[in-house]
């Protein structure tokens, strides 16, 4: 069970049960779809970029305890970020839950560092990273729907 | 797990059942006991299927219907023989009523792009019902498209049965074809196809039975039932991926132009003018996956040995067993309550999403299936993002089910 305590950090538990930045963003300059078509997963993720400053995230949506964390936990993560930040931000969070060797240490990684179980359960490494790759349409501009397929 | 297993009270051996699946004595997940109850997904092989693939490839193997040497008759054989057990297995008048085919998928494919393109057109109508997988869907939606015909979609009630009165309201002279589930993979439900069967025909319309899950629970006799076609698929009834069957009605399959065209489809070829082969070889171009067949007849023949009846009655045992102890999980709910229904159970817990009860059942050994499973326009009737789903074979225990109940009680330990 050890494994398991591992993927359900006491974090992830918690901003399952009580997500934040959960709503819609009234002023969002960008609204993306994000889709897991494998699971059902399917969250829409809301910002607010003023020059290169997130200035608010929101997302709203459903899908399993680690996708909805992991939204939660980055929504709350990258307010205030540039989007450099958000990008290198994004890239580390990738190497951790795939298992790469990453450049920041667990006090480094703050909340972030409550997904280090998941790199042990393949399976889920979509889940994790679904609002990320999202997000990361959102502040590229390129694309209305994110699929992890 | 216990020592001694539970038994049901039907008379099945599954002690005996079980040693013939040697997957199942395999530990999983750091020495677990597997827990194998994703049995509507794919089922486990009995050592009868594999090793009659294993003596294909060892003393039989060549290209069937061409050589004349020994091998290719010894293969051919064995290959024709499975057509007749599979004839003997759904009571087929005749063999030229069986084509094999890689599954149940592409049985319904052949239907709708051989029979569908020649028969179905502009304004016409298909019917299918809300708790159809995808693969009853979709090759449908295709011929609509192409044809301007209109797809049609009987409603089910809340238990997941579909409305008798609304299907036969939706039957008109427009409906050409009437396509279904023998039983819902989802939900589990059975349907009355032989009702649903004459009233189809009574309104002048033809029927496809989808029977990927009808055949490995249910008794199927497709002269009894009267239906022009009946698919299935192999692997989910104790045998090999990769091969199905679809029986349809010989003057309708006769009527129907190929499918697929290449070798072994024809009776000659030239650049003028190619004559095509009798049925069902019209219908199986190509080399065909023969070892499919063979393991197909040897799981056909294991079932047989053991008794259908037998088999459904045991997994009626533990669907009712199953039913009732998830039941007493608190913010467990069952999602397809039918008064008729296959050993599927699929169900959703308040608080947990499916794929997180997923991951950790499958941490104890318990392989359970999570998601949409292949019916999204169904989770969309139940407003269920998604379910789990335990379906049980012959060779599961109550025991097994005990051991789900427990697994979803950690589920609910680690959401606390």
């Amino acid at each position: 069970m050890s494994d398991l305590r591992e993927l359900y950090q006491q974090v992830i538990l918690d901003h399952n049960k009580n997500p934040r930045n959960f709503h819609e963003l009234p002023n969002a300059t960008k609204a993306v779809d994000g889709y897991n078509p494998l699971c059902g997963d399917h969250y829409k993720i809301y910002v607010e970029v003023d020059g290169d400053t997130i200035k608010d995230i929101g997302f709203t949506g459903n899908g399993c305890a680690i996708s909805k964390a992991s939204a939660s936990v980055m929504s709350s993560s990258l307010k205030g970020k540039s989007t450099a930040e958000a990008h290198q931000l994004f890239d580390v969070f990738h190497k951790l839950v795939t298992g790469e060797p990453g450049s920041l240490s667990t006090a480094e990684l703050g909340r972030l560092a409550a997904f280090s179980g998941v790199s042990e359960f393949p399976a889920r490494v979509k889940c994790a990273t679904l609002a990320w790759h999202t997000l990361n349409s959102a502040l590229e501009g390129d694309k209305e729907t994110v699929s992890t397929e | 797990m216990s020592a001694v297993l539970q038994q049901t009270n039907t008379g099945l051996d599954v002690d005996r059942i079980r040693r013939d699946f040697p997957i199942l004595t395999q530990p999983v997940r750091g020495g677990r006991p597997l827990v194998y109850l994703d049995n509507a997904a794919t089922t486990q092989k009995p050592r009868q299927v594999i090793d009659r693939i294993v003596r294909y490839y060892t003393e039989e193997n060549a290209n069937v219907h061409r050589g004349v040497h020994y091998l290719s008759e010894t293969a051919t054989d064995s290959y024709e023989k499975a057509r007749t057990t599979v004839k003997r297995f759904i009571n087929a008048r005749d063999e030229k009523e069986i084509v094999f085919t890689r599954g149940t998928t592409e049985g319904i494919n052949l239907v709708a792009q051989s029979w569908g393109r020649k028969n179905v057109g502009a304004g016409d109508e298909i019917v299918i019902t809300a708790i159809e997988h995808h693969s009853n869907i979709v090759p449908w939606q295709m011929l609509c498209e192409e044809k301007g015909a209109r797809l049609r979609i009987a409603p089910v009630n809340d238990s997941g049965e579909v409305m008798l009165d609304e299907f036969e309201k939706l039957l008109t002279n427009r409906t050409k074809i009437v396509s279904f589930g023998h039983a819902s993979n989802a939900l589990g439900t059975i349907n009355p196809i032989r009702k649903m069967i004459a009233l189809a025909h009574a309104a002048g319309a033809i029927t496809l039975i989808d029977g990927a899950q009808g055949v490995p629970h249910l008794h199927v006799d497709v002269r009894d039932l009267d239906c022009d076609f009946y698919a299935f698929s192999a692997h989910k009834v104790y045998g090999p991926t990769g091969t199905g069957v679809l029986y349809g009605k010989e003057s309708i399959l006769d009527a129907m132009p190929p499918w697929q065209g290449g070798g072994d489809m024809i009776l000659s070829v030239s650049f003028e003018k190619t004559t095509y082969n009798a049925l069902p070889y019209k219908f199986e171009a190509g080399t065909p996956n023969i070892e499919g067949v063979i393991g197909l007849a040897a799981a056909l023949d294991y079932v047989s040995s053991i008794g259908i009846d037998a088999i459904a009655a045991h997994e009626q045992d533990l669907l009712h067993y199953a039913t009732k102890g998830l039941l007493e999980i608190d913010g467990l709910r069952i999602i397809g309550t039918a008064a008729e229904k296959a050993s599927v159970i699929s169900f959703v817990l308040e608080g947990v999403h499916p794929h997180d009860i997923g991951t950790i059942l499958d941490e104890q050994g318990i392989a359970v299936r999570t998601g949409h499973h292949c019916a999204q326009p169904l989770m969309l009737r139940f407003n269920v993002p998604a379910t789990g789903r335990a379906s049980f074979a012959m060779y599961n225990t109550r025991d097994e089910a005990d051991a789900l109940i427990a697994g979803l009680h950690k589920v609910i330990e680690v959401f606390r």
